[in-house]
């Protein structure tokens, strides 16, 4: 038994500097998921172009609807056919960044629209500007409403850096097969790998879950 | 006879084939309470919520204190619409309660009524709060501060509503259809704030089914049905003397269930 634990102390050990480019991953798309889904959120609730509108909703749908890996392929591989290299790591973190973007702004953009016009209208009415009235009185409620859908996309978001693994970005899964491919301990490297997933994903999904509670009980 | 503090002009509002307002025109005198008065679907909240530009005219204007609301001339004459963003200065003038209240349920009390100071009213947080106290005083929910407002009931609310549009420090009040949406045990806390404003000889307009509060409290009743201003005068000769048929069917409407219940 012994000699058994180890080894999957070693797998652990190696598989750990995937989960770093993981979280790397993982941050970075979230970061620009939550920018620009929330960005074209408001755009496409309450810019007047129709224009506008249209093509946020041709975006989220084209980016919602095609799998994420074909997404990361043409990043990867497409952009380099004409001439732009990006490491494995960036293209990842564009790719699942970009289907993000989609995701958050399908998520925001329902809670806004669920809000009472009459939220904004009072806001206006006491001498707020759009801004202002976003700022601080609709967006505050539409991220309450968005928020346990918000903490489904980021654990969703933090499995999903798996596929980074096709395009040979160094995350878990990558650094599992390697490891296979050279010990032959298949179900050991990759219960290790599940592991370490589960590590990073628990946590994530408990602090959402907290802050929900904390929220429903400060009023 | 003290000076004029508004002056309504013309105003027509049309949404697609559908004419709510055909031309409504009147004055309001500084420290003078009006209410208007007439069916459901006559106009009288759509006037109102003309008043503060939440809905644009299709006609006619609004002029505070002499200042046109909501419109801007061009150079090549006429006027155009202006953004939220360029009304919110003069917004911030005129209070406005609405039916459902529309408080913030994000924020306690003392919040919702101190954002507008600090985020429009250019005042700093510790002014911005002593204001907020002293509008809940008035409203008598001093209490209330820390709540939230789910916590409160609907009369409540809606006085937490009065002392957040007071905290504007407004030229002129409007309130639409305020009691309306309240349990009837509610209705007189909210009516008696507002007699108290009334009293103080604030300047207001209120849309209201409450016929002998308006009567009561009311200097001028305007009675509309519609989309038109049907009849207008002191308070107590429109709802005691109706001159118009018109008038004196829709008062008779009402009248009716308001005597069965005294």
């Amino acid at each position: 038994m012994t000699p058994r634990l180890d080894v999957f102390g070693g797998i652990l050990a190696t598989l750990m500097a995937g989960a770093v480019t993981a979280a790397e991953v993982a941050a970075g798309a979230f970061a620009m998921a939550l920018a620009a889904g929330l960005l074209l959120a408001v755009l496409s609730t309450f810019a007047r172009s129709r224009a506008l509108q249209l093509a946020i909703a041709a975006y989220t749908e084209w980016m919602r609807n095609v799998p994420a890996l074909a997404h990361l392929f043409v990043i990867y591989f497409g952009l380099a056919a004409i001439g732009l290299r990006l490491s494995p790591k960036l293209a990842a973190i564009l790719g699942l960044g970009l289907v993000g973007a989609a995701v958050l702004c399908d998520v925001f953009a329902a809670a806004l629209r669920s809000l009472h016009v009459g939220q904004r209208e009072s806001a206006l009415s006491v001498g707020m500007t759009p801004w202002q009235t976003l700022r601080h009185v609709l967006l505050p409620q539409m991220l309450r409403l968005a928020w346990p859908s918000l903490g489904n996309y980021t654990s969703q978001l933090l499995k999903d850096t798996s596929i980074a693994s096709a395009i040979a970005a160094p995350e878990i899964m990558f650094f599992a097969r390697n490891l296979v491919t050279s010990t032959f301990e298949t179900t050991l490297v990759y219960v290790a790998a599940m592991l370490l997933y589960a590590l990073m994903v628990l946590p994530i999904s408990w602090g959402f879950a907290r802050l929900e509670h904390r929220m429903e009980h400060s009023r | 006879m003290s000076p004029t503090l508004l002056q309504v002009d013309g105003l027509k509002k049309r949404y697609g084939a559908l004419d709510v307002l055909k031309g409504i025109s009147f004055d309001l005198a500084k420290g003078e309470t009006l209410s208007l008065i007439g069916p459901s679907g006559s106009g009288k909240s759509t006037c109102l919520r003309c008043l503060n530009f939440l809905e644009r005219p299709n006609e006619g204007s609004v002029l505070l204190e002499g200042e046109r609301i909501g419109q801007l001339p061009q150079k090549h004459g006429g006027f155009r619409f202006m953004s939220d963003r360029e009304l919110a200065p003069q917004r911030r003038e005129i209070g406005m309660v609405f039916q459902l209240f529309y408080l913030w349920p994000h924020l306690n009390v003392r919040d919702n009524v101190a954002l507008g100071s600090i985020k429009a009213g250019g005042l700093s947080k510790a002014e911005a709060y002593e204001l907020a106290d002293e509008m809940l005083d008035k409203v008598h929910l001093s209490q209330k501060a820390g709540e939230f407002p789910e916590r409160l009931s609907g009369g409540q609310q809606q006085r937490v509503a009065i002392a957040r549009a007071l905290a504007q420090r407004p030229k002129l009040m409007l309130f639409d259809e305020p009691t309306s949406a309240l349990d009837p045990e509610l209705v007189g806390e909210v009516l008696n704030v507002i007699r108290e404003l009334a009293e103080e000889g604030r300047s207001m307009i209120l849309v209201t089914h409450e016929i002998r509060f308006a009567r009561d409290v009311a200097d001028r009743v305007i009675f509309m049905d519609g989309g038109h201003i049907v009849e207008q005068g002191r308070a107590a000769d429109v709802i005691n003397r109706p001159q118009l048929e018109r008038t004196r069917n829709f008062l008779g409407q009402v009248a009716a269930p308001m005597e069965r219940c005294a």
